[in-house]
């Protein structure tokens, strides 16, 4: 095996409206440039297994960005923080949005950055992926881990924080979309999965979906009985060949040809 | 799936957790959990609202046995009342000479 090392750590970065924010940020330590790729964290907040997530990728060659998105719900433990979120009704999709964008700013600045960007995102962070893939300029890949609401069929799901469903801006979507989905969740439902790439379809969109049988939400998650290793193998091998070839190959496309 | 719901309950108590707290609220939802190995899990958090609500003291329990926490405080709460009630009856009282 080839010479590995990554660093990871926490990052202060300004986010939305020039907020104090934070991130925890891993990159490979190996030589070369390097994509970028900003994690956005599910409900639970920024956990563990966030983290995780962002070390995983800098093991396979990116840097990885996840921000704390409760941030503005005070300092403590990010358990206790999204305890605190939960009740004020989590963050406001214009804060996930600048932040983002910040997060985007700040690997692009990385020394060793190729240029290239990917989002993504799980659970309401799968949300969060879809509505910053359709309004945010400078994506050039997201994927959709098992995003709810991106459909809202209940007016009642709309709140001050999620004031919109992200697949009325589908039109805008500017960059390949991957989904993954598992056929039990019932959010999204397999219903709504389908109605979210018919309208992808009729955009003319360039995405590719795929559904796990047996499968429900958060199958990725090795803490819960959710977690089916099988379905996320094979999903994790389509998140890095999709990546791979938007943000590796295409960059070295670029670089060829300059 | 990440839900927002919150059930919110009034009460008048302490909790412990690293130390003992003053308790005013109650936050009660069912969602993905932080730390109990299950895919949903009843959580509720004690805090103090008053003062902040920054402190918790909380719990993660499966559905199952929010139910059976819930037949258990009503079961306590009836037994219990009911002995002091009783206590209460049976205690000798001091007569006052007027």
């Amino acid at each position: 095996m080839s010479y590995q090392a990554l660093h990871g750590e926490t990052v202060p970065f300004r986010g939305h409206n020039d907020y104090q924010s934070e991130a925890y940020l891993a990159r490979p330590l190996t030589p070369g440039r390097v994509p970028g790729v900003v994690v956005i964290h599910h409900m639970p907040g920024w956990d563990e297994w966030i983290t995780e997530v962002a070390r995983k990728f800098a093991h396979h060659g990116y840097a990885a960005m996840a921000p704390n998105l409760f941030v503005r719900h005070g300092p403590g433990d990010p358990d206790d923080v999204a305890a605190r979120a939960r009740p004020a009704g989590g963050a406001y999709d214009a804060e996930v949005m600048g932040d983002v964008a910040a997060c985007m700013a700040h690997l692009r600045a990385l020394p060793n950055a190729n240029g290239k960007i990917g989002v993504i995102g799980f659970c309401s962070g799968g949300r969060h992926t879809y509505l910053a893939a359709c309004t945010l300029p400078g994506i050039d890949a997201a994927v959709d881990c098992w995003g709810g609401r991106v459909i809202v069929d209940d007016p009642k799901e709309f709140s001050p924080q999620r004031a919109v469903a992200p697949i009325q801006f589908t039109s805008q979507l500017a960059c390949p979309l991957l989904g993954i989905f598992g056929n039990d969740d019932k959010n999204p439902s397999p219903d709504q999965v389908n109605r979210t790439e018919q309208e992808l379809q009729r955009h003319g969109k360039n995405y590719a979906f795929h559904r796990y049988d047996g499968a429900g939400h958060s199958f990725f998650d090795y803490g819960r009985p959710a977690f089916r290793p099988e379905q996320a193998a094979d999903a994790w091998q389509k998140v890095f060949a999709f990546f791979n070839k938007y943000l590796i190959a295409a960059a070295a496309e670029q670089s060829a040809a300059a | 799936m990440c839900s927002y719901i919150v059930e919110k309950a009034a009460l008048s108590g302490s909790a412990k957790g690293r130390g003992w707290m003053k308790i005013d609220t109650a936050h009660v939802y069912y969602d993905h959990p932080f730390h109990a190995p299950l895919d949903h899990a009843l959580g509720i958090d004690f805090i103090n609202a008053a003062n902040g609500g920054r402190e918790r003291v909380a719990i993660e329990i499966s559905a199952e046995s929010a139910r059976e926490l819930v037949r258990a405080i009503l079961s306590a709460l009836e037994s219990g009342e009911q002995e002091h009630t009783a206590a209460q009856a049976a205690s000798p009282t001091i007569a006052v000479a007027g």
